[in-house]
């Protein structure tokens, strides 16, 4: 049972819609306990940082988040989720995020923020999510990105005006992809689907 | 590198997917959800519904469309058309669109923009301008394209951008439906003068419509309607074309 986390998230219904169109058991959770009943967590998210990490602690759920990690249940970050799991971000100065993964996120620099669109992802190390050597598109759509303190947490990357940003990272049971892969296709759906049998 | 969007446009009218020249003289060309689904298959890399009816006739927007397509299709969608407000803007994005298109409400209202930026981060935000070349000045035209607003399309689009929007929408309204391609110096100009991506809209009708806006803009996405509901392309069918052409696209 994937726990989808309910926090008034704008993309928690793709979400849940691709999870029921791969026919995979999930329920949203809106408050801690709901936590306690799922084996897979996916943190959602689109919209401003700090406005979702008011909305975690209002209810208790970032705390719930960090007891069921550290109990050893798979997190998946997506977009704005990803960036969650740091400590901090730019778009929101002296609000602390999950602080699962060190390192912040930054505003991208870039010609054209957003960063909207399709966008090829090329692994750099293996990663439960994706097979190997498979490149794929995903649907991007952020303005900030992950700063890691530590480079090995990268997995995965993609090309904005000639730099690298990360689009995957993650360790053991702890990842996040900055891209939406309930807004890409096959590919993104084939991603969900590795996420809910890893 | 970030490719190209192609971006099928399904002008929606109570539950149906109508197209018009100019918004007028409609014709039915299916079911939109039926229609999403195909273009999505075949290489659309967002779908845009934009309801035709409502700004004009004063019917409320196509939640119900927007939570069956949501169940469906797993690309973006936007939706726009009837969006008056910020609840309305709300129930669309909870519904399962992934962003908004404004037009003549953040003309009315432009506080709208900030307001919806502000609650759900300006990738949902899009930014929909009306426009048609007067007296050699591109101005905004609002109601679809039946009034006329007093503000000018660069000023409006950047005004727009300050305010929250991550997106412009830029419908030529000289170039709409004539399928004699699209407006691109007027789209080059605004490209060209902001920092969030735009989308040109009005007047494709062949493959070399699209070849020369990309080539000749710094367009992020290319939206088009009858090119697609008339079965002489397919999203993948163009984009293949546009990669020949050294664009970058989805394969």
């Amino acid at each position: 049972m994937i726990g989808v986390i309910d926090y008034g998230a704008g993309n928690l219904q793709s979400v849940t819609n691709a999870l029921q169109h791969l026919e995979l058991p999930s329920r949203s959770c809106v408050t801690p306990d709901d936590l306690a009943r799922v084996d897979r967590l996916l943190l959602p998210g689109v919209g401003q940082f700090g406005a979702a990490v008011r909305r975690l602690a209002g209810n208790g759920l970032d705390e719930a988040i960090l007891e069921r990690v550290q109990a050893g249940v798979p997190l998946l970050g997506i977009c704005l989720g990803l960036q969650l799991l740091f400590r901090q971000s730019d778009e929101a100065a002296g609000l602390m995020g999950l602080e699962l993964l060190p390192g912040r996120t930054v505003r991208i620099e870039a010609k054209i923020v957003p960063h909207m669109g399709w966008n090829r992802v090329t692994l750099t190390r293996p990663c439960p999510l994706i097979d190997e050597g498979e490149t794929s598109y995903f649907y991007f759509a952020h303005s900030y990105v992950a700063h890691l303190d530590w480079p090995q947490l990268l997995a995965g990357t993609t090309e904005l005006d000639g730099r690298e940003i990360p689009a995957i990272v993650g360790r053991e049971r702890i990842w996040g992809v900055q891209f939406h892969p309930e807004k890409s296709g096959s590919a993104g759906l084939a991603l969900l689907r590795r996420f809910a049998e890893c | 590198m970030l490719t190209k969007r192609i971006i099928p446009c399904l002008d929606v009218r109570g539950t149906r997917v109508v197209k018009g020249v100019r918004f007028e003289g409609l014709q039915d060309v299916g079911d939109p959800v039926e229609l999403a689904s195909r273009y999505a298959e075949n290489g659309a890399d967002e779908l845009c519904f934009l309801d035709v009816g409502a700004t004009v006739d004063g019917e409320p927007t196509v939640l119900d469309l927007v939570r069956r397509v949501s169940r469906v299709l797993f690309v973006p969608f936007t939706v726009g058309g009837g969006i008056r407000s910020a609840e309305d803007a709300r129930a669309a994005l909870r519904a399962g669109a992934d962003k908004v298109a404004l037009n003549s409400a953040a003309l009315s209202s432009p506080r709208l923009l900030q307001q919806l930026a502000e609650e759900f981060g300006s990738q949902c935000v899009v930014l929909s301008v009306d426009t048609r070349e007067i007296d050699g000045r591109w101005r905004v035209t609002t109601h679809s394209a039946t009034r006329l607003d007093g503000r000018e399309c660069l000023e409006w689009a950047q005004e727009g951008i300050h305010l929250g929007a991550g997106e412009i929408l830029l419908n030529v309204i000289d170039t709409d439906g004539g399928r004699r391609g699209f407006a691109v110096e007027i789209t080059k100009r605004v490209a060209a003068s902001v920092d969030v991506p735009v989308i040109a809209s009005g007047g494709a009708g062949a493959v070399e419509h699209f070849v020369e806006v990309f080539r000749s803009t710094e367009a992020s996405a290319a939206l088009a309607a009858s090119i697609f509901h008339d079965g002489s392309w397919t999203p993948r069918s163009l984009k293949k074309h546009l990669a020949r052409h050294g664009i970058e696209v989805r394969p």
